[in-house]
């Protein structure tokens, strides 16, 4: 039976892991490969770096890392950030990149995800989208959140599979931060509309909140977090233990 | 000395590194004289199926991997490189494998339930449905990686191991010094290094 998976996003600025992370017994926090490592130690069924680098400099430092990641872990690898072509999935997939996010680059241009899955396969594009309630409608956002760019969520979601899009990443900027659980009624209705894998994305705080998702949801392939695994707040381990308890099937 | 065939398909960067992280020699290559002289040999693939046979054939590795596989040479074939060992697919019309293994390449769509995603991208459990040296490392309910929309049908007496996704899905095949999985060893973490470290180095294992 397949299992959820579980997927710790780390944010890459410079070739280094911003946003504190916090863990005992690994002396350089801020290191990407340190982090992937240790990740994959504690059983995370695959990985996001998300590079927020700006500059040329940024890029090449973050094309470093993943090159010394994949020589060192060995599990599904997604790369996200400042993918607006088809140079972009190139630089990042002959690093070591398995799969390529897209998220703004793909609202500017929505032709970049069916030239991705024609070049690429389907498997290794991932359609990441921000939504955000407005007057009661999805609606989705570009730039990290900050700009609502007036589409109607369901209907671009359900466009960027037909585009050729093979996984849906949902980050609802609703409960993003919140911590009191994933959005599980903006998921119920994009998992209606498309038969590609769905990753639930905003509002973990807590083991209880992934037994929540997949209990409810079982049509969610999987959960990505990031601040709540760096803190420490939760061990994989254990909210794979959890998991398993509740019947979820899960790679323990 | 591990050779990876290079024939111009997909990404084999994370399979080298996947070999060199378990201490094999491995040269990565479309020289056929290098592919011969190694003692094992791993044909790789992603993509759709057509390409793939195509390109072997215009290369003329196919060739080259059936004399070897003739000779008695561990070969393993990964993903669409395992679906191009058998004798025909069905993917996007008909067309010729390498005939190494009796069976054919179909869709999942064919036999897995509506509500069935597709492709399959996860991980899922291994059944052992029989004895591998494969497997000397790992134990049945391991989990591997998976991504895939076709799966190799028919190959009963191939079949070393097969996972469930709504349907009893082909995940590895042996045939003596001919294997391969459907899953990506090189993505499934310690079990798929442990499978990688077993046809590199265990004697007698493929």
């Amino acid at each position: 039976m397949i299992t959820k998976r579980i997927i710790p996003c780390l944010d890459v600025k410079n070739g280094r892991v911003v946003k504190g992370v916090n863990f005992e017994g690994l002396s350089d926090v801020s290191s990407p490969v340190a982090l992937a490592k240790y990740y994959s130690a504690c059983g995370a069924d695959e990985l996001v770096f998300y590079d927020i680098t700006a500059s040329a400099e940024g890029r090449r430092l973050f094309s470093d890392i993943l090159t010394e990641t994949a020589k060192e872990v060995f599990i599904p690898l997604t790369v996200g950030g400042g993918i607006n072509t088809l140079d972009d999935f190139d630089r990042v997939l002959k690093c070591g990149a398995d799969k390529v996010s897209v998220n703004s680059g793909a609202i500017r241009n929505p032709q970049l995800i069916e030239d991705a899955a024609k070049r690429y396969g389907s498997q290794c594009v991932v359609l990441s989208v921000d939504v955000k309630r407005v007057d009661g409608v999805f609606r989705v956002f570009a730039k990290g959140g900050r700009e609502n760019t007036g589409m109607e969520a369901i209907e671009w979601i359900r466009g960027g599979v037909e585009r050729g899009a093979g996984e849906i990443v949902l980050n609802s900027i609703d409960t993003d931060g919140v911590k009191r659980g994933f959005d599980l009624e903006m998921l119920e209705k994009v998992c209606a509309v498309v038969d590609v894998p769905v990753i639930a994305s905003g509002g973990a705080g807590c083991i209880d909140d992934f037994i929540t998702l997949f209990r409810t949801l079982p049509q969610v392939d999987a959960g990505l977090a990031a601040s709540i695994f760096h803190f420490g707040e939760v061990e994989i381990r254990d909210l794979k233990q959890a998991m398993a308890s509740h019947g979820i099937p899960v790679r323990l | 000395m591990v050779a990876i065939i290079d024939y111009g398909v997909g990404n084999l960067f994370s399979l080298r590194c996947s070999l060199e992280k378990i201490g094999a020699d491995v040269v990565v290559t479309g020289d056929k004289a290098a592919i011969a002289k190694a003692d094992r040999v791993i044909l790789p693939g992603v993509g759709a199926f057509r390409d793939a046979r195509q390109k072997l054939r215009d290369t003329g590795l196919d060739k080259v991997v059936c004399d070897l596989a003739a000779q008695g040479k561990p070969i393993l074939g990964i993903c669409l490189g395992m679906q191009l060992l058998f004798e025909t697919s069905y993917e996007f019309g008909v067309y010729d494998g390498l005939g190494l293994l009796k069976g054919s390449v179909r869709p999942l769509r064919d036999v897995i339930p509506a509500d069935y995603k597709i492709p399959q991208i996860g991980w899922n459990a291994l059944r052992f449905r029989k004895e591998s040296g494969l497997f000397r490392y790992i134990k049945d309910g391991d989990c591997v990686y998976f991504v895939h929309s076709y799966y190799a049908a028919d190959c009963d007496d191939s079949l070393i191991a097969d996972c469930e996704y709504g349907a009893d899905i082909t995940a590895a095949v042996q045939k003596g010094n001919v294997c391969g999985c459907q899953f990506h060893p090189e993505k499934s973490g310690d079990v798929g290094l442990s499978i990688l470290r077993a046809f590199c180095f265990e004697e007698g294992a493929v």
